[in-house]
């Protein structure tokens, strides 16, 4: 189960990349489709990789990511919810 | 919020005026992520939000003001530090910031940050140096490194730099930092020592300009700086800052260069008319904050 989980603003992105290069564990990438501004944001393809460590919250010039650590969750919730949230777009 | 479809806040989110995102910042711009550091330091070290102040001047990093959602003024060109000092004065309890860019405090109001470091008023000063006048397009600020082309310098800079940290030291600061915008985590702890010190503390933080630095110099974009900081900057706590000076395409020396104590402006002045006034220097009433 992963530990964090990582949730996108998706309209804010403007597709810098900062959080896909520095996520220490590789969870990011950056995705095909396009917000309304025309920018590609990032989207999660290894969910289970996320500590919740919110360095991309850190980096992220445009406050449109952040991590969570999911310890105070229950183990059901957070599996359903990672899936929600990284799967949006 | 836009497109989270779950029920956590980002911790940023706080301490943002939503209503106004997204921001105009180009992307790929450092000076939001200075801001999640800066709001990092404000949740670390527990501050009170009824005494914090920020003071802005203009540029780019001059619209911080306007984004926090903080007790925030955004002044004329150049006079953040002024407008920062009047507040401090008038209201000595107040914590109060200043945030603004290379231009704006070391070009325009230059004058005001030496001074404000030689008498060494409580100010936290936080400098975002993208080492050009981005705002207004690009043109050479004093900041530019030898050899770099600006819009007013196509054909490369010839003046000499200031060196930021080694000018607000001799001028008399007493704390100096340098991070880039790779540097999240430790510009973050560096805020927060900042707010620990009495007397004026001064950190540069040095950002990408994508848009007109970094593409005029054919350097890449935002990702591609970060990069270059992440390889060429060199942590060097306690470094003389004479030798810190920036160069186009050089080492970037970052860390806490100077950590040392004097007595601030309000402690200078109170003990100058104690000694010369005695009994008959009767000080202001500290001053009542009705807010409703």
């Amino acid at each position: 189960m992963a530990k964090g989980r990582v949730s996108i603003v998706v309209e804010r992105c403007k597709a810098c990349g900062f959080c896909v290069e520095f996520c220490p564990t590789h969870v990011l990438a950056l995705s095909s489709a396009f917000n309304s501004k025309g920018y590609h944001p990032p989207h999660v393809v290894h969910p289970e990789k996320c500590s919740g460590c919110d360095l991309c919250g850190m980096y992220c010039p445009d406050f449109a990511i952040y991590g969570t650590k999911s310890a105070e969750m229950k183990p059901t919730d957070a599996a359903k919810e990672a899936k929600a949230v990284g799967g949006e777009k | 919020m836009l497109n989270v479809i779950d029920d956590t806040v980002n911790p940023v989110e706080p301490f943002l005026r939503t209503d106004r995102m997204p921001h105009i910042w180009c992307p790929g711009c450092g000076i939001g992520t200075t801001v999640n550091s800066f709001a990092r330091a404000l949740i670390d070290s527990k501050i009170d939000l009824q005494t914090l102040a920020l003071v802005s001047g203009i540029g780019c990093t001059g619209r911080v003001a306007g984004y926090v959602k903080l007790d925030s003024f955004h002044t004329t060109h150049g006079r953040a530090i002024p407008f920062a000092t009047g507040l401090k004065l008038a209201n000595p309890k107040l914590n109060v910031v200043v945030y603004s860019g290379d231009g704006d405090l070391s070009a325009i109001g230059g004058n005001h940050l030496i001074h404000a470091a030689r008498r060494n008023i409580d100010l936290k000063v936080i400098c975002v140096n993208n080492l050009i006048y981005a705002m207004t397009g690009g043109q050479t600020a004093p900041t530019t490194p030898g050899h770099a082309t600006t819009s007013t310098n196509p054909y490369g800079t010839f003046e000499p730099a200031f060196n930021l940290p080694h000018l607000v030291e001799a001028a008399g600061a007493v704390y100096v930092a340098r991070w880039t915008t790779f540097h999240v985590r430790q510009l973050s702890r560096s805020i927060s020592e900042a707010f620990q010190k009495k007397g004026f503390s001064f950190i540069e933080v040095i950002s990408p300009c994508p848009t007109l630095y970094q593409r005029r110099n054919k350097m890449g974009d935002g990702l591609d700086t970060m990069k270059y900081y992440k390889e060429k900057s060199k942590v060097k706590n306690g470094a003389p800052t004479s030798e810190v000076g920036l160069t186009l395409n050089g080492e970037i020396v970052v860390g806490k260069f100077v950590d040392r104590d004097r007595p601030d402006y309000q402690s200078m002045m109170r003990a100058q008319y104690v000694e010369s006034l005695g009994d008959r220097y009767i000080e202001e009433p500290e001053m009542e904050c009705v807010c409703g």
